[in-house]
């Protein structure tokens, strides 16, 4: 994705987007922290618990909120990998794939789920459901292998029980 | 405050207690595995039997993860592992002579006896969402004493004579560390706690801080008087969101008692802590990495020195330590240099917490002395490998190697685990038994290094890059002997010349399996 000058922040095009209460929580985060550009991870997290991800222009809006250039919340917001700036699905299944994971099998956990709904780990079903990811380590090594679906950790997983939860969570779907 | 306040909230908070308590593990893994709703279950059974000397506390992690639900029952020390919900009604019934439903758990069995418990003293014992619980158990008293009873450079000589060394993994000595940045000039001092464990298959960080966060900021508190410094930093990992909260509701505690802040203990003493959130970048964990990233920027590492003990957060002098490093300080401090010096070995002083995880019997968390044998942690206390015998023993994560069964007798010190081609990292220990593929074991941790990379120098970018490439071509069986010597002189090439820890010990798991198990290799191998 090229970010360019082309479109005007948000901030320049009206003072804030009207009636969308999440900028005005997105600011007083950033008010807390006094605007201060060290604050701009800390800011970023707040945008995407906000928004799901961080678009473009809300990067823009960050940037010029933050005194700083857009270059350098863009090579922020891209280096870190817990940041998204593309949409996720509704529901997400995030597989570990830390090292006792692995070892107790995790691969084949990702590859059932893979194979049932039909994408590849890092990518969102066509209709926009459900979002299948992979982490390095979750740090629930002593229940490994786990899996977290919408947020909540299971451990103990296997590929016919992670089946069982992606049907529950988007309906049954055919690779 | 002062000490007879900090006293008197003890001496209340024992008061309070009930003659039985029933302990319900609320740590990370437990809690998954449903310990929450257990722990209601548990205080609704209780109150329905109307018994007011019984009670039910949540407490961190007491080790066995790979068992929880765990419930410990006091004063008999009674363990249950896999307790369910439903279990909680017979568990109380227990008490009067009825027969629990849940499984029981052998409190004498090596994986607790072996233990020794300085850092996890008060994991899995204490309440971690009350800082009263930590105070009824002695805490807060070692940061009175050093800042009425102790200059900073006493506070300093007591850490040099402990021989505590860096708990992150390199091992540097701690007191030499606190020792230059107290001697380094600057208008303002830093001290950060480095709770980044990207290790993967290491959780004794996540462990401390959800058992015992109080600990962590009490050591802070002590290493900031000690240098100098008045404003301190968590760095923790952001796929750690339960020990994030506990560490937010701990700094809120302290700083509602006057433990943090201003005036501590009236002593003249300021220090302020905050905590930011890392965003998902293993190569944070490197020192220069981490405050730029704290610093809100990308987290690039830049080549020491100088030193963060010189020149740190925003070019000033900053200390930065380990959680377990912090979580040793007020022990320290309570029992005397002389006490910790007498745990563990020659030059590895104190004891060593490891997350045991992968192909063994009894996963989870365990605190050892050092010196102990990794047959004695995994044969043990592990209890060996469920089916089939142990082939390897992974410890240091990405950073670290492969040590072969053959090995199995060497100590945990720094000095030993170096000599086998690996190194003590922050204290994972993955065990592999024969069905484990030690090639593709190389290939998972060449593939994280080369994800990890940060890009900025070209041997680690490059380096990790063409590693995995070759890993590739020996499990394509596409590779020669001659592309396998080629492997070998890269990794050294990547090891000697990397810019920081990260490339300079990405090539070790591949140098360690080359190293003990040649042969897989040499059978994926053309003519």
């Amino acid at each position: 994705m090229a970010v360019t000058r082309s479109q005007p922040p948000i901030s320049e095009q009206e003072p804030l987007p009207g009636g969308d209460n999440r900028f005005k929580l997105l600011e007083a985060t950033m008010k807390k922290h006094q605007y201060r550009p060290d604050a701009l991870i800390e800011v970023l997290h707040r945008a995407q618990e906000l928004f799901g991800y961080l678009s473009t222009d809300l990067l823009f809006y960050i940037a010029h909120s933050l005194h700083l250039p857009p270059s350098r919340v863009y090579g922020v917001a891209t280096f870190y990998h817990f940041f998204s700036l593309a949409p996720k699905g509704e529901h997400s299944c995030v597989v570990c794939l830390g090292t006792a994971c692995y070892v107790r099998g995790a691969a084949a956990i990702l590859a059932a789920a893979e194979q049932m709904l039909g994408i590849r780990a890092g990518h969102t079903t066509p209709d926009g459901q459900l979002s299948l990811e992979t982490a390095r380590c979750l740090g629930a090594c002593g229940i490994a292998p786990t899996v977290v679906f919408d947020g909540a950790i299971t451990g103990h997983q296997t590929p016919e029980q992670v089946q069982v939860w992606l049907e529950r969570l988007v309906g049954g779907r055919s690779g | 405050m002062d000490l007879s306040e900090l006293l008197a909230i003890a001496e209340h908070e024992n008061a309070m207690r009930r003659p039985i308590c029933i302990r319900c593990c609320t740590a990370l893994g437990c809690q998954s595995a449903g310990s929450l709703s257990l722990k209601q279950r548990l205080e609704e059974a209780v109150a329905e039997i109307d018994r007011t000397d019984i009670e039910v506390i949540g407490v961190g992690c007491m080790g066995l993860c790979g068992h929880g639900p765990l419930v410990q029952v006091d004063p008999e020390g009674v363990l249950y592992e896999h307790v369910h919900a439903a279990d909680a009604p017979s568990i109380v019934a227990a008490l009067d002579g009825g027969e629990a439903t849940a499984p029981h758990g052998d409190p004498h069995h090596p994986f607790f006896t072996l233990q020794k418990r300085v850092v996890l003293e008060n994991s899995g014992i204490i309440d971690p969402e009350r800082i009263e619980s930590y105070i009824a158990a002695g805490g807060y008293q070692a940061l009175y004493r050093v800042l009425h009873d102790m200059t900073p450079a006493e506070v300093i000589d007591v850490v040099t004579r402990s021989g505590l060394r860096g708990r992150g993994g390199a091992g540097y000595p701690t007191g030499l560390k606190w020792a230059t940045v107290a001697k380094s000039h600057g208008d303002r001092k830093y001290v950060v706690c480095n709770a980044d464990e990207g290790d993967p298959g290491a959780f004794m960080d996540r462990s401390i801080i959800e058992s015992d966060p109080h600990k962590i900021l009490e050591g802070m508190a002590i290493a900031a008087y000690a240098v100098g410094a008045d404003q301190g930093y968590v760095y923790v990992r952001a796929e750690y969101p339960l020990a994030i909260q506990r560490l937010q509701r701990a700094i809120a505690q302290a700083r509602r008692l006057g433990l943090l802040g201003a005036q501590i203990f009236d002593a003249g003493f300021t220090f302020r802590i905050d905590i930011r959130v890392g965003a998902g970048a293993f190569v944070c964990g490197e020192e220069t990495a981490l405050m730029a990233s704290i610093e809100g920027r990308r987290g690039q590492p830049r080549p020491r020195p100088p030193y963060p003990a010189e020149s740190g957060l925003w070019g000033r002098p900053t200390l930065i330590n380990n959680v377990e490093t912090f979580a040793n300080i007020p022990p320290i401090i309570r029992n005397g240099a002389e006490w910790f010096a007498s745990i563990g070995a020659e030059t590895s002083r104190g004891t060593k917490v490891f997350a045991l995880t992968g192909k063994i019997r009894h996963t989870g968390l365990i605190e050892v002395p050092m010196g102990v044998t990794l047959r004695q942690i995994v044969e043990d206390m592990g209890g060996g490998v469920p089916e089939g015998r142990v082939k390897a023993v992974q410890t240091g994560g990405p950073s670290g190697g492969c040590i072969p069964a053959a090995l199995l007798d060497t100590p945990v010190d720094y000095e030993s685990l170096q000599r086998v081609g690996s190194i003590m990292g922050s204290g994972g220990m993955v065990v592999m038994d024969d069905a484990t593929n030690m090639v593709d074991v190389a290939h998972f941790y060449i593939e994280f290094c080369k994800d990890e990379s940060c890009g900025k120098c070209i041997p680690c970018r490059a380096g990790t890059a063409q590693m995995l490439h070759m890993l590739d071509l020996v499990r394509a069986g596409q590779a020669t002997a001659a592309d396998l010597a080629r492997l070998e002189q890269l990794c050294v090439m990547v090891k000697e010349t990397s810019l920081c820890g990260l490339g300079q010990s990405a090539p070790n798991p591949v140098l360690s399996t080359l190293k003990y198990f040649r042969e897989e290799y040499e059978a994926l191998v053309r003519g």
